[in-house]
């Protein structure tokens, strides 16, 4: 039950700082992207503040390796740098410098009742589910050809 | 250039602490990274057991800007990108996120502050592509 507390106000919190950060505003963000003219660095700021705090959190992680509640902590186990993680992040960096929007501040604005950004995110859901479904074909494919190999 | 005027240090920093502390909150407390994406995605792809707590997260999200409004004004929010465009931003930022594994928070924040190097490449080339999408834009089409 304390888990699902604690993620309903890490959300919570997390919103108002995306918010309180400016970081929700699109302008704001294709501004920080427009390195060659009027250049606003806030981001750089959000990102600094944000990593000051979380990584005094990821020490105490990887040295306990569980949560206060005795719980086993999570962390991702994958090393390998892969096309899935190249190409992910340019077709992810793409669609951020196009809208100026990335998933949380994209939910808040939607959230927030901008019709932009609720078409913003019906489309990123859809991406979401297409890359679900490519992954099953995938999956299914290998399996058959384990079985054809058999 | 430095645009000194639409600069904001101070709310910026305040902003990404805040953030810093629901990360620590979630992984302190419920073991969890705070990568929005990956949250999402496995909100919308119905894995096994672990349901609740992603829609709980979501829902606090959610809510934010509604507490926000019961004490003032939401910021200034200015959506300048065409519908059509915003469509096609949206599905290579769905796919593309879970394609490479997260996103500006999962990669940006929460990568960055465990030191992993997939992190820092990820954030390098989202920031970078970023960029090269916003100069193509501005300075190509026009």
């Amino acid at each position: 039950m304390l888990i699902y507390l604690a993620a309903l106000f890490s959300g919570l919190i997390f919103g108002i700082g995306l918010i309180l950060s400016g970081m929700i505003n699109p302008a704001k963000v294709l501004a920080f992207l427009d390195i060659t003219g009027r250049w606003d660095p806030s981001l750089v700021l959000v990102m600094v503040g944000a990593i000051s705090v979380a990584f005094f959190a990821f020490r105490f992680a990887k040295r306990y390796g569980q949560t206060l509640l005795l719980f086993p902590i999570q962390l991702p186990e994958t090393r390998a740098l892969d096309r899935r993680l190249i190409l992910g992040s340019l077709l992810f960096g793409l669609g951020w410098g196009i809208a100026g929007i990335c998933p949380g501040p994209g939910l808040i604005l939607a959230a927030s009742g901008y019709f932009g950004a609720i078409l913003f995110v019906v489309s990123m859901l859809l991406g979401m589910l297409i890359f679900d479904w490519l992954e099953r074909c995938r999956f299914a494919r290998k399996n058959l050809n384990a079985n054809v190999d058999h | 250039m430095i645009d000194w005027q639409s600069f904001t240090p101070i709310s910026a920093l305040t902003g990404g602490m805040i953030i810093g502390l629901a990360i620590a909150l979630l992984l302190i407390v419920a073991g969890r990274i705070a990568g929005i994406s990956g949250i999402v995605g496995g909100l919308i792809e119905l894995r096994k057991g672990d349901f609740a707590w992603r829609a709980a997260f979501v829902s606090g999200l959610l809510l934010a800007p509604w507490l926000w409004r019961g004490f003032g004004e939401l910021p200034l929010v200015r959506i300048e990108t065409n519908y059509g465009a915003l469509v096609l931003a949206g599905l290579a930022v769905g796919l593309g996120t879970r394609y490479g594994s997260g996103c500006t928070s999962g990669h940006g924040v929460c990568g960055l502050s465990r030191l992993s190097l997939r992190s820092v490449v990820a954030t390098v080339l989202f920031i970078t592509m970023g960029m090269a999408a916003v100069y193509f834009i501005r300075y190509s089409l026009s």
